[in-house]
C-alpha cells in the first residue's frame, strides 16, 4: 500500500506553497478582486509560467517538463489553498488537456509548446444557457467551415487566446452530432464581453461567433465523449484546488477562534463551536482522501477514473462550499464584511462547484457510472 | 501511488486468504448475517447476543471458541502480541490486513476481541510475569474469556466519574457497586475493573485496577435488552465481592493510568463495524419500486446514495491512508478518528431512508421477513446504538476538536475538587 505523495512531490508542494506566499498573498488577491479592468494576475502568471507549473504535465516533446499529473495535483492544491488569480485552470487542466488527448501530432506541435510556456492561455466554451449544457440547447453551429452562436460563461474567456468551442453540425442537435473546434480569439468574427462572476478573481465572459474560422479537434460527432473525458480529468484537479481551499477556511476559522473572546473566553472553547469545526474536518478529510484516489486513477489512467473523479468532485465541492459557510458562520459579524478574507472563499468555493458542471449533476454522473461499472 | 501490497506484505496476506478459505465462509453484500451470529438481528462485531435460547448461546460460544483455537494454531489470534505468549509477533500492517481479509468472512471473532486487543495489553504493560504467564495465553485460544468492566450508571462519556467500591480489608479488597454495558459479562471467566480506592482524592487519582474471576461469589451479571430486542451487553452487580490483592494491576491510586492504556488499546481493537452502507442500499434500490419505477432510477434516491458512497469510500480510502504510514513503518494521521462518528451516522440516514423507500413493507420487522432480510429494520435499530457505544458522537467531536485541531478543553468543574464533593445530583 503506497496511498500517498512521493518525498518529491512533497517537495515540490513545500516549494510551491512558499512561492505562493511570498508572491500571492490576499492582496494581490483583492487586486484582481478589487479591479474591474483586470481579468488575472498577469505578473503571478509569467512567474509560475517561469516556474514551469504550466509545463508541469505537458511530454517534453511538446515544451512541457513531462511530469506526471500527480505533480499537476499537488501544484493545483496549491493554487486553490493560495486563491491564484490566474487561468491556470482554463488552460492546463482543460485546454492542454484536450489537446493532450485528441490533438493530431501537428495540433499538438502548434498549441502545446505555447501554452506549457504560458506565452498563451486556452479556454473552453461551451455553456450557452441556464441549466445544463445538453445536446439540444447547444445552438452554436459548424455549417461550411465557419462556427456562428454564442457561448456563456466561458471562464477565462477574456484572457483567452485560443477557445475550443463545442458545436452542433450542418443543423443537428443530437448526442451524436457535437464536435469541438478550435478557435483564435483574434478572427474578426469573435467578440467578447465580460461577465461579472460571484468570484471577480475567476472571470468569465461571452464570446459571440459570426463566421469564425476553426480546425476541428478529435473526431467529428464524439464531442460529448470528449468534454466527458477531460471534465473527469479536470475534475481531480479541481478537487485538489477545492481540498486546499477548505483547509484553509478551515484554518483560519479556527485561528480566529482562538484570538476571538467572548463571555469571558475564547469562542473556540465553545463546544458548538468546537464541534462546528470537527465536522469541518470530517468533511476535508474525507474530500482529501476522494481526491487523492480521483489522483491515483488520473495518474494511472485507470478504467475507475469516471466513478474516481465524479466521487473527488462531489467530495470536495461539498467540503468546500461546507468549510467555507461555516468560516464566515465561526467569524460571526465581521465574516460578512468586506474587509475580512472569509467571502473570497466563499466565492471561490461555489465557483468551483459549478464551473465544470454542478454537484447534483455529478452526482448523477457518480451513479450513472457505478451501474454502468456494475453492468460490466 | 498504487494499492500494492510489499513483497511482504503479499506473502503474509496470501497466508491470510489460504487459512481463511480453507476454513471459513465467505460473506455476500445483501446479507444480515454479521460477524458472529446467526440470528436475526445485526449485533455489533464486539459484542456477541447475550439473550437468545441458552442452547443456541452454547453453540454459538463452542464454535467461536472452535474457530478461536483454530485462528490460535495457526498463529492468527493474536497479530500483535509478541511470541512468547502465544501471539505472531506482527506488526499493525500485518494486524490490518488480517481484519480486511477476515472481515468477508462469517466468523465469531467477537467474543474474544476485547481480551485480545485491549486487556491483554493492559497486562502485558503493567501485570506481574506469574499473571502474564498464566492467563495471556489462555486469553489467546480463547479458553478463557474475558471483559472489561469499566464503564458505571454514572460513569459512561465522563468514564473517570466511577463510584464502585474498592475497600481494603487486610490482604484482600472488598467491592461494591455496579458495572454496565460490559459485553459478555455472562460467559466471561475473567474481568478487568476499575473501581474508586479512595473518594477522598480526585478523581483521577482515587482509582485502582484490578482482575476478577468472574465466578467470584457475590458477582451477578444481567442482560440489557436494547430497543432492538437483542442483548449484546450486561450491568453487573458486585455486592461484598472479596478479592485478593495479588489481583491489583498497577499501583493502588494508578488505576486511571492503567485504564488508559485500556483505552487506547481500543482503537486498534475494534474491528470494522458491521456492514450497512451504501453496497446495501444500491443493491436495495435495484429491488425496490417507488412512484416511478425502480428506486435506482429514481433521482432524488441517485443523489442520496451518491452522499454516502462519497462518505463511504472516503473513510476506506482514508484507511488507505492511515495502512500507507503503518507500512512506512510510520505512526498514522489523526484521520483514522473520523471512521466511527462518520460510520454510524451513516448506517442511521441509510436505514431510516432505505425504510422510506419500502414504503408500507418498511414496517415489518419480523423473522424470516421476505423483504430484504430485515436488513434496514435492524440496521436502523443497531445504528442508534453505534452513535453511542465506544464514544458518543458528541464525545468524539470533541476528541477530533481538542486532539486534532488542538482548540481548548471543555471548562470543567471537576478537576480541582476531592470525587467526593463534587456535585453529583444525588447528594
Amino acid at each position: 500500500m503506497n496511498f500517498d505523495f512521493s518525498d518529491d512531490q512533497k517537495l515540490l508542494r513545500d516549494q510551491a506553497r512558499k512561492f505562493l506566499q511570498d508572491k500571492c498573498d490576499r492582496k494581490s488577491v483583492r487586486s484582481i478582486l478589487e479591479n474591474h479592468k483586470q481579468s488575472y494576475n498577469a505578473k503571478l502568471w509569467s512567474q509560475i509560467s517561469e516556474l514551469g507549473w504550466t509545463g508541469t504535465a505537458i511530454p517534453e516533446e511538446y515544451g512541457g517538463l513531462g511530469l506526471g499529473m500527480l505533480e499537476l495535483c499537488v501544484i493545483a492544491e496549491e493554487l486553490g489553498r493560495a486563491l491564484a488569480p490566474t487561468p491556470f485552470s482554463s488552460s492546463i487542466y482543460i485546454f492542454a488537456e484536450f489537446l493532450k488527448s485528441y490533438g493530431t501530432d501537428e495540433q499538438k506541435k502548434k498549441y502545446l509548446p505555447l501554452i506549457a510556456s504560458g506565452e498563451k492561455i486556452g479556454t473552453f466554451a461551451l455553456s450557452e444557457t441556464n441549466g445544463k449544457p445538453k445536446p439540444n440547447n447547444i445552438k452554436t453551429q459548424y455549417v461550411l467551415g465557419k462556427l456562428n452562436g454564442s457561448k456563456n460563461p466561458v471562464s477565462d474567456g477574456e484572457s483567452a487566446d485560443y477557445i475550443i468551442v463545442a458545436a452542433n453540425s450542418d443543423g443537428n442537435s443530437n448526442y451524436n452530432s457535437l464536435s469541438l473546434y478550435i478557435i483564435d480569439r483574434n478572427d474578426p468574427g469573435v467578440n467578447i464581453s465580460n461577465l461579472e462572476t460571484i468570484d471577480p478573481t475567476r472571470p468569465a465572459c461571452t464570446v459571440d461567433l459570426e463566421n469564425v474560422a476553426c480546425e476541428r479537434l478529435g473526431d467529428e460527432g464524439i464531442g460529448w465523449e470528449m468534454i466527458d473525458n477531460i471534465f473527469n480529468r479536470a475534475a481531480v484537479l479541481f478537487s485538489f484546488e477545492q481540498v486546499g481551499g477548505a483547509q484553509v477556511s478551515l484554518d483560519e476559522a479556527k485561528k480566529y477562534s482562538l484570538e476571538r473572546f467572548a463571555f469571558g473566553k475564547q469562542i473556540g472553547a465553545f463546544q458548538a463551536l468546537k464541534h462546528k469545526m470537527a465536522d469541518m474536518y470530517v468533511k476535508i478529510e474525507l474530500a482529501r482522501s476522494n481526491a487523492y484516489y480521483g489522483a491515483w486513477a488520473l495518474s494511472t489512467d485507470s478504467n475507475e477514473l469516471p466513478i474516481a473523479a465524479a466521487g473527488a468532485r462531489v467530495s470536495a465541492s461539498e467540503a468546500y462550499n461546507f468549510a467555507s459557510q461555516e468560516n464566515i458562520q465561526i467569524h460571526g459579524g465581521v465574516g460578512f464584511t468586506w474587509e475580512y478574507d472569509c467571502h473570497l472563499f466563499y466565492r471561490r468555493s461555489k465557483l468551483l462547484s459549478l464551473n465544470i458542471g454542478s454537484i447534483r449533476q455529478w452526482k448523477e454522473n457518480l451513479i450513472s457510472n457505478l451501474e454502468k461499472r456494475n453492468i460490466v | 501511488m498504487d494499492f500494492n501490497d510489499t513483497p511482504q506484505e503479499a506473502e503474509f496476506r496470501k497466508k491470510v486468504r489460504a487459512f481463511l478459505e480453507a476454513n471459513a465462509e465467505k460473506r455476500s453484500t445483501l446479507s444480515s448475517k454479521p460477524n458472529g451470529d446467526s440470528g436475526s438481528s445485526i449485533s455489533s462485531a464486539g459484542a456477541p447476543e447475550t439473550v437468545k435460547g441458552e442452547d443456541a448461546a452454547k453453540v454459538a460460544l463452542d464454535n467461536a471458541k472452535e474457530w478461536q483455537r483454530k485462528k490460535a494454531d495457526a498463529g492468527f489470534a493474536a497479530i500483535l502480541w509478541p511470541k512468547e505468549f502465544g501471539g505472531y509477533g506482527g506488526t499493525p500492517i500485518e494486524q490490518v490486513i488480517y481484519a480486511q481479509e477476515e472481515h468477508d468472512y462469517f466468523v465469531h471473532s467477537g467474543y474474544f476481541e476485547i481480551g485480545i486487543g485491549m486487556l491483554g495489553p493492559t497486562m502485558m504493560a503493567w501485570g506481574k510475569d506469574e499473571d502474564k504467564k498464566r492467563y495471556l495465553p489462555k486469553m489467546i485460544t480463547g479458553e478463557e474469556i474475558w471483559c472489561q468492566l469499566f464503564s458505571e450508571p454514572s460513569a459512561g462519556s465522563d468514564l473517570a466519574g466511577i463510584r464502585m467500591k474498592a475497600e481494603k480489608d487486610g490482604d484482600e479488597w472488598v467491592l461494591n457497586g455496579q458495572k454496565v454495558w460490559t459485553s459478555g459479562a455472562h460467559f466471561a471467566d475473567y474481568g478487568m475493573i476499575v473501581a474508586r480506592s479512595d473518594p477522598t482524592a480526585l478523581k483521577h487519582k482515587g482509582l485502582t485496577y484490578f482482575y476478577v474471576d468472574m465466578k467470584t461469589p457475590g458477582i451477578e451479571a444481567k442482560p440489557i435488552k436494547q430497543i432492538s430486542g437483542s442483548a449484546n451487553f450486561n450491568e453487573v452487580f458486585f455486592n461484598d465481592v472479596r478479592i485478593p490483592d495479588s489481583q491489583r494491576i498497577g499501583a493502588e491510586g494508578d488505576g486511571w493510568k492503567v485504564s488508559l492504556t485500556t483505552l487506547m488499546n481500543e482503537r486498534l481493537a475494534v474491528g470494522d463495524p458491521p456492514g450497512l452502507d451504501f453496497d446495501q442500499i444500491f443493491e436495495a434500490s435495484k429491488e425496490i419500486e417507488v412512484e416511478d419505477g425502480l428506486a435506482v432510477k429514481n433521482s432524488e434516491v441517485r443523489q442520496k446514495m451518491a452522499d454516502w458512497y462519497i462518505q463511504s469510500r472516503g473513510l476506506q480510502y482514508t484507511k488507505y491512508r492511515s495502512m500507507t504510514a503503518l507500512s512506512k513503518g510510520q505512526t498514522p494521521g489523526p484521520e483514522l478518528s473520523i471512521s466511527k462518528l462518520v460510520t454510524a451516522s451513516k448506517m442511521q440516514d441509510v436505514s431510516s431512508y432505505a425504510l422510506d423507500l419500502m414504503d408500507m413493507s418498511g414496517m415489518v420487522h419480523q423473522d424470516k421477513n421476505p423483504v430484504l432480510k430485515n436488513l434496514f429494520q435492524n440496521g436502523y435499530f443497531f445504528s442508534a446504538a453505534m452513535r453511542i457505544a465506544g464514544g458518543t458522537d458528541e464525545v468524539l467531536r470533541n476528541i477530533i476538536a481538542e486532539r486534532v485541531l488542538g482548540l481548548p478543553q471543555d471548562e470543567r468543574s471537576d478537576k480541582k475538587l476531592p470525587f467526593n464533593e463534587l456535585p453529583s445530583g444525588k447528594n
